[in-house]
């Protein structure tokens, strides 16, 4: 089977960047990534868009939904959200949007540490697939890929980001 | 998930996760190092403005104390609470044990309150063992047991919570020389500390204690045994004093606690022996002028109340991993 069209991540990354940039106030909007893939394209966009504000990272295993059934996630790490969330304008930064349940997580994860006057949602790639009602903000990409696939980005040793089909 | 052998090791589900945390003895080091890891982001939670998390959400844990322990209790029921869970504490040394009814009689009664997990302390080496297996052969083996403490056996957080501490501050096990002082023969932590650097791949454990307060066979551990406390001092990267247990002491085992204090406390003066950047350490309660002088426990060297910081983390990471393993 040929192996379909695989979006560029680098590419999708400037064009997100250009998507946010009239909506981002440099000194007043603080960028969150996902781990591990949304703290690459995070570290990206903040670079690309200028932001004084130190990017945070959140991990989603304190707050995953799925805890019972599959245990505690291997492999956590701290989140780390080093401005101050009351109040503040917050855009959560994912590589692949797909059921909407690590958004979820994420914002809980987010309001145990204050409450953000606003949040919005930047992600490479939307696969669809949606199990809760969670949009993204701004997203370059869209596709659908069977529930048996998964869109993992990756980053060479050089700092380059690729996406990579898997089968789950 | 593979299915693995686990060795018959009642801690273990089939796929070789922690289900009980009976004693640190025969885990795999994977498994501990993993427990270290997990603890980590544990660590950070202390510092949000929302000190909870939902993984424990809705599950009720018993502290289940057939004997006295303020501390321990209290930072299980913290680490529980942090974890959402409802937390329910028995003190079974005043209440129905002594109406007559038996252990495993108690442990039917809760479990038919629908219990989650017991937190078990208990003056009798085994007691959460035979909890567990009960709760196997009655069909309860949902609810998670983890060992508080019992007898002189194990006492597996605080030996896991001084692992913490000592990568914490050490980084890497394998180039370490680690000296447990004190009253070893009583003391359950001095168990769970040696099985734990054993496991992680220390070089040298030292016991420094007087023959009196020693098990017969205490080199079997897989540790250097040393009657004099200036000699076992010597170079050591880390220092762990263990109190001296006055409560389990049965006949003239020591002089007096003055005396005790002249030859096994460690004063400033000693802990000059090792090397400069060693830490103390010390599971608490701490008997000043016993065991330890307090210009060494109030001192830059000593990390026993950042033990009790960690030791909570410690505490959630093993309820959190526990209680997501079926």
């Amino acid at each position: 089977m040929p192996t379909p069209q695989l979006p560029d991540a680098e590419a999708l990354c400037t064009a997100l960047a250009e998507a946010m940039r009239p909506h981002v106030e440099a000194a007043r909007t603080a960028l969150v990534g996902i781990h591990t893939g949304g703290v690459w394209v995070a570290e990206r966009l903040h670079a690309a868009l200028g932001l004084a504000i130190p990017t945070g990272s959140v991990d989603v295993s304190f707050h995953r939904d799925d805890y019972h059934q599959r245990g505690l996630h291997a492999g956590s790490k701290s989140s780390q959200i080093p401005f101050d969330v009351e109040g503040a304008h917050i855009i959560i930064v994912d590589d692949v949007l797909y059921t909407g349940r690590t958004i979820r997580a994420a914002m809980n994860e987010l309001f145990d540490y204050g409450r953000p006057g606003r949040i919005d949602l930047a992600v490479l790639s939307d696969r669809g697939g949606r199990e809760l009602p969670v949009a993204p903000t701004w997203c370059p990409h869209r596709t659908t890929l069977p529930a048996a696939q998964m869109l993992a980005l990756e980053r060479s040793d050089d700092g380059r980001l690729s996406f990579r089909l898997m089968e789950k | 998930m593979s299915v693995m052998n686990t060795g018959g090791n009642p801690q273990l589900n089939r796929h070789g996760e922690l289900k009980h945390l009976l004693t640190i003895e025969g885990l795999p080091r994977d498994v501990l190092t993993r427990i270290l890891d997990t603890a980590a982001p544990f660590t950070e939670v202390a510092e949000r403005e929302v000190k909870k998390l939902p993984l424990l959400r809705g599950k009720s844990v018993f502290n289940l104390f057939f004997e006295n322990s303020t501390r321990t209790r209290t930072t299980f029921e913290i680490a529980a609470k942090r974890l959402s869970a409802d937390v329910i504490n028995l003190n079974i040394s005043t209440s129905s044990a002594n109406k007559g009814e038996t252990l495993l009689d108690t442990v039917d009664n809760l479990a038919a309150m629908q219990a989650d997990m017991f937190v078990v302390r208990h003056a009798s080496s085994g007691a959460p063992y035979l909890i567990a297996q009960h709760l196997a052969a009655t069909g309860s083996e949902h609810i998670h047991v983890v060992n508080a403490g019992d007898g002189r056996h194990a006492h597996p957080t605080q030996g896991l919570l001084d692992m913490y501490t000592i990568r914490h501050y050490k980084k890497d096990f394998t180039q370490l020389t680690v000296a447990i002082v004190g009253d070893v023969l009583h003391s359950r932590v001095a168990r769970s500390q040696i099985h734990a650097l054993n496991i992680l791949g220390v070089p040298e454990i030292r016991v420094i204690a007087p023959k009196t307060l020693l098990p017969t066979g205490v080199e079997r551990l897989g540790v250097r045994v040393f009657n004099d406390m200036r000699e076992g001092l010597r170079g050591v990267d880390v220092v762990m004093m263990l109190r001296l247990q006055n409560e389990r002491m049965q006949g003239a085992l020591l002089p007096s606690t003055q005396e005790f204090f002249k030859s096994w406390g460690l004063t400033p003066e000693k802990l000059a022996l090792a090397k400069p950047d060693a830490i103390v350490m010390h599971p608490g309660p701490m008997n000043r002028g016993v065991e330890i002088d307090s210009a060494v426990a109030d001192g830059g060297q000593a990390v026993i109340l950042p033990q009790v910081t960690f030791g909570i983390a410690v505490r959630m990471a093993v309820m959190a991993m526990l209680g997501g393993n079926s």
